[in-house]
């Protein structure tokens, strides 16, 4: 296993005080904290400053990790003293499930637990460096920890209701499959929490929750807005002048859409009712934009050249042009 | 087993139609009634109804409250710095989408 300079970790030299190590560490947890940080590997580094900083606030522990020298570069391959390592097993609150691809962590590392293994952690049950709270092997019953995933849904889904399999890893790296109804009319964002399916407990103790937070895939023509649907829709000069229904996608179907005479370009109208469902069920927006035909042709050009002549149309008299 | 034969797990949809009880609230919650009162007092949640015994909390609250007890635990935040920090987040949120 690779050695782990605590010091470095937590940027403080090896002289550092307490209150030294203790405020760069507040520091570095306020920075890498997974509910603040939108850094790909910040509960990574949260679980690293957190580990750090169990070793290095405690004089007991820090002067165990001192005695291994000053010598040792992190990284560097390290086999531990003998009679250091136990077998006691931390569980982690994950991070983004492997529904997302995510990562899922497994407590203190190797290094750690190599040193300070039998009795590195108090009893009873306490929190980790990333917030979850580590449950170690006890006498009474531990509920297990909860489990955070993320499960991407296309808008469709969202609309239609879907279900998914997820697999699910475990600390002893195990895998499991599970299929989860997602239902009808979920918005970005919001969780599905699944009783039961989280780390299972210990000593008899309930397992965790597993909770889903959705998260909807762009789309190619629609947007979600909460429960409504934004959708952009190009139409004629001659249909935004005249007025004309045209047919619209929405995520139920086509529909019918009546354009007032005399729309212009950015005018939203409403498809109540259209967007998301839910009580009461989102609307679909649709906003106009007019686009023009290219005069790339004789007749297109003549089109336009007696349009100019015809029409005393200045688009720009509202800036005093 | 084939995808066909699993079972389909129907969660439980934290929105904002949804009614915990104190009791369930606080298991789902892994705390405390008195941090929940705290949190309630200092105004970070606000659950429906007006006595103790009536108070429902929505899925909102859920969130707020998984938060609010990690930023307390792990950053050692009081609970005016959790209630800032809770609302700061969730404008970060909404202006990134």
């Amino acid at each position: 296993m690779d050695f782990k300079d605590y010091y470095a970790t937590l940027g403080v030299a090896r002289g550092a005080s307490t209150d030294e190590i203790k405020r760069s560490y507040r520091k570095l947890a306020r920075k890498y904290h997974p509910d603040v940080s939108k850094e790909a590997d910040a509960e990574a580094h949260f679980k690293e400053v957190g580990e750090a900083y169990e070793v290095l606030k405690d004089p007991e522990k820090r002067a165990a990790y001192d005695q291994l020298g000053a010598d040792w570069k992190a990284g560097q391959e390290f086999r531990p003293p003998p009679g250091g390592g136990g077998q006691r097993r931390y569980y982690y609150r994950s991070g983004d499930g492997p529904a997302s691809g995510g990562e899922e962590f497994g407590g203190f590392s190797d290094f750690f637990e190599s040193l300070f293994g039998q009795g590195g952690m108090g009893g009873g049950a306490r929190s980790g460096p990333a917030g979850g709270s580590f449950h170690y092997r006890q006498a009474g019953p531990a509920r297990g920890e909860d489990q955070q995933a993320r499960l991407r849904i296309s808008l469709e889904d969202a609309f239609n209701g879907a279900s998914r399999t997820l697999e699910l890893r475990s600390p002893d790296g195990g895998t499991r499959s599970i299929r989860v109804a997602v239902p009808r009319g979920v918005t970005e964002g919001q969780r599905i929490r699944l009783a039961g399916q989280g780390l299972p407990g210990m000593n008899g103790g309930a397992a965790g929750d597993l909770f889903l937070e959705l998260t909807l895939d762009s789309h190619p023509i629609f947007e979600a807005d909460g429960r409504n649907v934004l959708l952009t829709l190009p139409i004629a000069p001659w249909e935004a002048a005249l007025g004309e229904t045209v047919g619209v996608p929405t995520l139920g179907g086509r529909v019918d859409l009546r354009i007032p005479a005399g729309s212009q370009s950015g005018r939203r109208l409403r498809l109540k009712g259209r967007g998301l469902p839910g009580k009461p069920p989102g609307d679909q927006i649709v906003t106009l934009r007019i686009d023009t035909p290219p005069a790339d042709s004789d007749a297109a050009r003549a089109l336009y050249e007696e349009m100019r002549s015809k029409l005393p149309f200045n688009p720009r008299h509202g800036l005093g042009g | 087993m084939t995808r066909e034969q699993m079972e389909i797990l129907m969660g439980q949809l934290l929105d904002e139609s949804v009614e915990l009880e104190l009791t369930e609230f606080c298991r789902i919650c892994h705390t405390s009634e008195e941090f929940v009162l705290e949190l309630v007092a200092e105004g970070v949640i606000e659950p429906h109804g007006e006595e103790r015994a009536h108070w429902r909390f929505t899925g909102r609250s859920v969130r707020r409250t998984q938060v609010a007890v990690r930023l307390h635990h792990d950053l050692d935040v009081n609970l005016p710095g959790v209630a800032l920090a809770l609302d700061l987040l969730e404008e970060i949120e909404r202006l990134r989408r």
